[in-house]
């Protein structure tokens, strides 16, 4: 029963995280056409009136109040959507009378809560509402997979995650999952930023997302914050796994996949220590970083089989 | 002579750069990754030797280039060795370059501070430039930086840990590799089966396969006994991921030399720590308990025979072998099915992993008796040269399904079989990795360190004054900065204040530039730059 509402509270908050998106997408096209006066409309999602007011076609640096109404009720639904999937998360843990972290589903749905928390704080205390559209996207298509794809019953865990380190290994990794997440979204968002401010044509919503410098900035911050825990996650995976399979290193293919990703990440940082790799560079390495941990997440656990596939998937 | 030494110095400094330590790394990382797609020998020979016959156009030039053993490669050595090289050689000199750094004050004051971030500037009246400085040095020693007091102004700086963390890390990895290189030296690890009942000594004979480092010898294994005195499986039984396993628990007893026997458990991330050695749970199966009775009468073989499991439910395929049957010797090729049911036009299947209703299966051989030649034999498989397969009188092979407690008189009157029962077995691994305490030590310190290099600002203050007082006053260069009104000729001093942080990506210095100003006695305002844009 209680994995029932855990399972509604799920769907629910998937359901919420795409209403946002829209919403923020919303934002983003109107802001669009309050910048520059374009006799088609960027496409309006649920929640705009059908009749939009015809933009005046100077350029305005401030956003027209529709554009800021779409940005708020877009962040209080993601609040909902984020009490629900909190929510949802602790139910599962009831459920299974264990940490909810044993399987794919339940990995996913823990990082995404972690990401989530973190953008509203970032949101309501730092005014970082502009991370709206991508982050929602994220959890959209995060949660609509764990909940389609990943998506598996409540049950015991099997023998070899039986201790103290899966909780401190897990909650490592999805924690620092969520920032790497993050830190990828700004370094994404300043890849955008800084071509258009070259081409000099801030426009729309790029005019209303910080600078450049402040979204490496971000980025970096996120970054500096996940890789010491990625380490730790790997260190404490070893720690385990010498108790579990009497090694503490056997090039299983996740753990490989662990050390890819810290390179990579070791590679961002030292790369935004470098000249002629500052900047841009750095950036695609930091997006190179989370594709990397997406694919030791899903592609080791469904491609390859090794000694972390638990639990079908 | 010369051209070697400037070549040498050529490659060193090439080697030793920032560029090429990030190409390296990145040539590390797409090195592993084939590793973890292609099977590898060491953890998967079986899935190799697939690969290779499913693809024999290309597989064998995937092993020319190692690639089924990518991480005992010889290029896998030379990119991380080359790495490792280039990081001492980073260290090196910034391990000195620091040393210099903390054991000396901090660079003077610029002379003009009005292009420095967060400069504030005022003129104060009543009060000296000596007060003025005491002041700011009491601030910044309370605010822990380092401070380095002139007639005229003060410099401080603060945030060496960063720096600190930094070299930490990176020595702290080279240390990990020295624990690993170590390790890989004098490691060695084994497994062997133990059926319940039966016992386990450390010996090498008692392996079923062992694996050691260049420097393990044979004299490096505790000795220890382990006996398996039974061993308890739990599988889940409810509508969820049924006959998944949930708990292993192996009641042991281990003797030692001089010491009296002890009992306790083995699990899964419960290992036994016997000296060095760890003894770990991978495994575990079932082994049927069969007699057979030879042509005589006599009882050529009794005992438990381990089955290897095939599938998820424990379906395992094993051989009984009785040479000294007489007057033929037999053999049988069996299946143990833990949970027998019908599967249809597979024949019989298992169905659950836990023995609920066990059945197993049996095809018998038989031959003339073959002369012990001392060749080692594979227990598991059964080398049918010499024997013939029992026929029954409908002409068809003998194949008999046994429950616990019945049994098979063979055709011919050559003999029987019969099944007693069951019992488990488990896969133990004793393993030894000295240095790992070393290994996991770096890396505890490495993330430590870390933590301190991405998260200490590195700040530098300045406070400069001029005016009656701020003897051996530098003139107009510091004195008058252009936004503020300047008044030397007044009794009033001229102070200014600012601040440079020599690492991106960090707010908070217009902070400390305003409080250091008001520690100063400056009530100013603070002369917004571009650096100072929020977060």
């Amino acid at each position: 029963m209680i994995a029932y509402y855990s399972n509604l509270a799920m769907v629910t908050s998937a359901v919420l995280y795409l209403l946002a998106m829209t919403l923020h997408a919303a934002e983003w096209a109107s802001a669009r056409t309050a910048a520059v006066a374009e006799p088609e409309l960027a496409v309006v999602g649920a929640g705009a009136p059908s009749e939009a007011p015809a933009p005046p076609a100077s350029q305005r640096p401030t956003p027209n109040p529709r554009t800021e109404a779409l940005g708020r009720t877009g962040l209080a639904i993601t609040m909902i959507a984020a009490a629900t999937h909190v929510t949802g998360v602790v139910l599962r843990g009831v459920a299974a009378e264990r940490a909810p972290w044993g399987n794919m589903y339940e990995f996913i749905t823990t990082s995404l809560a972690i990401a989530v928390i973190v953008y509203l704080v970032l949101a309501l205390k730092f005014g970082m509402r502009w991370l709206g559209l991508p982050v929602t996207l994220l959890l959209t298509i995060g949660q609509g997979l764990a909940v389609t794809v990943f998506y598996v019953a409540v049950s015991d865990l099997m023998p070899a995650l039986h201790s103290v380190w899966f909780v401190i290994h897990i909650i490592a990794a999805a924690t620092s999952g969520a920032a790497f997440n993050i830190g990828a979204i700004a370094a994404i968002l300043y890849l955008i930023r800084s071509r258009a401010e070259e081409r000099g044509g801030l426009r729309g919503y790029l005019s209303r997302i910080p600078s450049a410098e402040t979204l490496d900035r971000v980025s970096y911050r996120f970054h500096a914050f996940a890789f010491p825990l990625w380490t730790f996650t790997i260190a404490a995976g070893a720690i385990w796994a010498q108790y579990a399979w009497g090694r503490f290193w056997g090039w299983d293919p996740k753990e490989t996949w662990s050390l890819v990703t810290w390179i990579i990440y070791a590679v961002y940082l030292h790369a935004r220590a470098t000249a002629g790799w500052k900047g841009r560079r750095a950036a695609i390495v930091a997006v190179v970083g989370v594709i990397s941990f997406w694919f030791n997440f899903i592609g080791v656990n469904l491609l390859v089989s090794g000694l972390h596939s638990y639990a079908g998937i | 002579m010369k051209p070697l030494v400037s070549w040498l110095r050529f490659i060193w400094t090439t080697l030793t750069s920032m560029r090429t330590a990030l190409i390296l790394l990145l040539i590390l990382g797409i090195a592993a990754m084939p590793g973890s797609l292609l099977p590898q020998r060491p953890t998967n020979p079986v899935g190799v030797a697939d690969y290779l016959r499913a693809h024999p156009d290309y597989g064998p030039w995937l092993d020319r280039l190692d690639l089924f053993d990518v991480f005992g490669s010889a290029w896998f050595a030379a990119i991380y060795l080359l790495l490792f090289i280039s990081l001492i050689g980073c260290i090196l000199p910034r391990t000195a370059g620091y040393l210099r750094e903390v054991r000396a004050l901090p660079s003077p004051a610029p002379g003009r501070l009005s292009r420095l971030p967060g400069h504030t500037a005022a003129v104060l009246e009543g009060t000296d430039a000596a007060t003025v400085l005491d002041a700011a040095e009491a601030h910044l020693r309370s605010q822990r930086y380092r401070v380095r007091r002139e007639d005229d102004s003060i410099s401080a700086e603060r945030g060496y840990l960063r720096e600190t963390g930094n070299l930490v890390f990176h020595i702290c990895l080279v240390a990990m590799l020295i624990g690993l290189a170590w390790g890989s030296l004098f490691q060695f690890k084994g497994t062997a089966i133990v059926v319940e009942g039966q016992a386990f000594s450390n010996t090498l004979t008692q392996y079923d396969d062992f694996g050691a480092g260049a420097a393990f010898s044979a004299s490096h294994l505790e000795p220890f006994t382990v006996r398996l005195d039974s061993f308890d499986v739990r599988f889940e039984t409810g509508p969820v991921q049924t006959g998944a396993a949930r708990d292993f628990n192996a009641h042991v007893s281990v003797s030692r030399p001089g010491e009296s026997e002890t009992t306790g458990s083995l699990q899964v991330n419960a290992p036994l720590q016997l000296g060095g050695d760890q003894v770990s749970l991978l495994g575990h199966g079932y082994a049927p308990v069969v007699t057979v009775k030879d042509g005589n009468g006599e009882v050529a073989f009794s005992g438990p025979v381990v089955f290897l499991p095939q599938d998820s439910n424990f379906r395992s395929d094993g051989v009984i072998k009785a040479p000294d049957a007489r007057p033929e010797r037999l053999a049988f090729q069996g299946v143990f099915l833990p949970t027998a049911v019908s599967g249809g036009a597979s024949g019989m299947v298992s169905a659950f992993p836990d023995a609920l209703s066990p059945e197993l299966l049996l095809n018998a051989w038989s031959g003339p008796p073959k002369q012990e030649t001392g060749a080692p034999e594979n227990v598991y498989a059964l080398d049918k040269t010499g024997l013939t397969q029992l026929m029954s009188e409908d002409g068809n092979p003998v194949s008999v399904a046994l429950t616990p407690g019945t049994g098979y008189k063979l055709p011919a009157g050559l003999g029987s079989i019969t099944f007693d029962g069951w019992k488990r077995w488990v896969k133990l691994q004793v393993s030894n990795t000295p240095g790992g305490w070393l290994v996991l030590g770096s890396v505890m310190l490495a993330v430590l360190g870390m933590a301190f290099s991405l998260t200490v600002k590195p700040r530098r203050l300045f406070v400069r004054v001029s005016g009656p007082g701020a003897a051996g006053a530098r003139g107009d260069a510091g004195s008058s900065p252009a936004d503020s009104t300047p008044d030397d000729s007044g009794v009033g001093i001229a102070v200014s204040v600012a601040g440079l942080d020599r690492v991106d990506g960090r707010g908070g210095l217009a902070e400390a530039v305003a409080a250091l100003a008001s520690a100063c006695g400056i009530g100013a305002t603070l002369t917004p730059t571009e650096d100072e844009e929020k977060r």
